[in-house]
């Protein structure tokens, strides 16, 4: 979860984390939209094909709009979010976190251009994995960033269990590690939790690596990090 | 002070704050402004996100108020769009200051454009081949054939075509320099190639023309619109070289800092050149056909030209620092 956290200071003084997205979502949410632009353009060809000669000029212009501005409008007037960016719950901002203009979604709707050179958006791709905010070249040349819409909420997958109160106060990071702990007990079988557990032995009193008590102690402390008392 | 009652007693402002927040997301758009106890609320919940990370109250709670305050920001801190004197202004003085700040790549793109475009041009008539090695011979021809006596120029066409050329012009020739702009970012790779190809296929056909002996019939048609729409291209080639050399000669920048400001400045001079097609692609679908007579046709390209010439070099002076 932290690789792809990145904090913004805003002029308050506070930091404010945007989680930034990489290219399997936004794939997805390319292929939603290039769906949703076929259907319009069929509507548009549809409504052309009933006005004659002058009808096809109208759909080339309606054909121009779409091509290269579907996104902008979305992206500008409607939160930030063409349709399907807003199903796989991502939203493009500028890189401080507010809300992206005009000037810049045309700049990074026009250079996606550039992006999907020399093929299936090769370049884009490139500069996505090099980048470590997962920016193409139009978000480069814009200043935006497509981020998750959610933060990803910590402890979801922890375990329910009695709350215990941790004998010492935790600072953040420490906490998180408690909690991340818990969330990931799934994955290990349980003598290999024990083990990690034991390594806690300070803040769970439970020395042994075998004792099952040190990741019971661990999660009911997650359970009361998560403010489930 | 426990969290229990940091939570209890400041509730009320993270839940007002919300509300408020709610509001302008569902209403965005609308010029109702943001209420005036808005930046207050939203500073109080700022602070409390900085005393709940440093006396460490709970991962749960930061992250509950880090969503307020990211809202709140968003609601708060909007990007001013750079022309604030508007359309007007822009037209008035804007873009052809900014053209003329741009002048020496400007120069360079009308070289990159231009070269090509003489070259074939003045080549293509005496060894026709060339021409198709840069367009299939169906091509050249179809290109060529309207502009031949009793081609469909000629013939006048009804208005409803007219309305489908308009379109036409519009998606081919805006995309073209939107493509130019594009390109510009791989280094200015991408626009040197439109421009030269462009240039090079535009040289082709007005070469074949010539060649043939239509030339009577195309340059009174091509005048006009040329004005506008050769000088459109040049200039969004331009804007696409002004983003290949932030890349390649940053300055004291960062790059990515360069491209950025290279960004905001070139997407300026495509819209100009942008506004300039479409004023082309008028041209181009309802004059130029029309049946006038030669000397009409060129009187009046002429002044479109010089028309275009001083407007980019006079409107605006003096120019700012």
């Amino acid at each position: 979860m932290l690789d792809t956290y990145r904090p913004v200071e805003t002029p308050e003084g506070v930091e404010i984390g945007l989680r930034v997205a990489g290219p399997v979502p936004r794939l997805y949410a390319a292929a939603l939209d290039f769906g949703l632009r076929l259907i319009i353009y069929i509507a548009l060809g549809i409504a052309a094909g009933n006005l004659g000669r002058g009808g096809v000029g109208l759909f080339f212009v309606g054909l121009f709009l779409v091509e290269w501005f579907y996104p902008v409008v979305f992206e500008v007037k409607g939160g930030g979010a063409t349709p399907g960016k807003r199903r796989m719950g991502l939203l493009v901002l500028q890189r401080d976190g507010t809300p992206v203009g005009w000037s810049a979604s045309v700049i990074r709707n026009l250079v996606r251009f550039a992006d999907i050179l020399p093929a299936a958006y090769g370049f884009g791709l490139g500069t996505m994995l090099v980048d470590r905010d997962f920016r193409r070249l139009g978000d480069l040349a814009a200043g935006t960033v497509v981020v998750h819409r959610e933060p990803l909420t910590p402890g979801a997958r922890v375990p329910a269990a009695a709350p215990l109160r941790p004998p010492v106060s935790l600072t953040l990071d420490e906490q998180r590690a408690v909690i991340e702990f818990a969330e990931r007990l799934g994955t290990w079988p349980p003598a290999r939790a024990a083990e990690l557990a034991a390594l806690l032995a300070p803040l769970t009193g439970v020395p042994h690596p075998q004792d099952p008590e040190g990741v019971q102690r661990l999660v009911g402390m997650a359970n009361w990090l998560l403010g489930r008392r | 002070m426990s969290r229990e009652i940091f939570e209890q007693r400041h509730e009320p402002q993270w839940k007002a704050l919300d509300m408020s927040l709610s509001r302008l997301e569902m209403g965005r758009g609308d010029r109702g402004g943001v209420p005036d106890d808005l930046p207050e609320l939203y500073r109080q919940v700022c602070h409390h996100l900085a005393l709940v990370r440093h006396r460490h109250y709970g991962a749960d709670l930061e992250l509950r108020l880090n969503r307020l305050v990211l809202r709140g920001h968003q609601q708060l801190y909007h990007h001013s769009s750079v022309d604030s004197g508007g359309i007007f202004s822009f037209i008035r003085s804007g873009f052809p200051r900014l053209v003329r700040r741009e002048k020496r790549l400007v120069g360079l793109s009308m070289l990159l454009f231009g070269l090509p475009l003489l070259l074939m041009t003045l080549l293509v008539p005496r060894h026709p081949e060339i021409a198709f090695s840069i367009m299939a011979p169906a091509e050249v021809e179809q290109m060529g054939q309207q502009f031949s006596p009793g081609g469909s120029l000629e013939a006048g066409r009804p208005v409803d075509s007219d309305v489908l050329m308009f379109g036409f012009y519009i998606r081919n020739n805006i995309g073209i320099a939107f493509r130019t702009f594009a390109g510009g970012i791989l280094g200015g790779v991408g626009s040197i190639f439109f421009l030269v190809y462009n240039g090079l296929a535009i040289g082709a056909v007005t070469g074949y023309v010539r060649q043939m002996g239509f030339g009577p019939q195309f340059f009174p048609f091509a005048i006009g619109h040329g004005a506008f729409e050769l000088t459109a291209i040049v200039l969004a080639g331009a804007a696409g070289l002004r983003m290949g050399l932030s890349l390649l000669a940053p300055g004291s920048l960062s790059r990515g800092r360069a491209l950025l400001l290279a960004g905001r400045t070139a997407i300026r001079i495509l819209y100009g050149a942008a506004g300039m097609l479409v004023a082309a692609a008028f041209l181009e679908a309802f004059w130029s056909p029309m049946p006038q007579p030669a000397a009409t046709k060129y009187a009046i390209g002429a002044i479109l030209w010089l028309a275009v010439f001083l407007y980019l070099t006079l409107a605006g002076r003096p120019d700012g620092p």
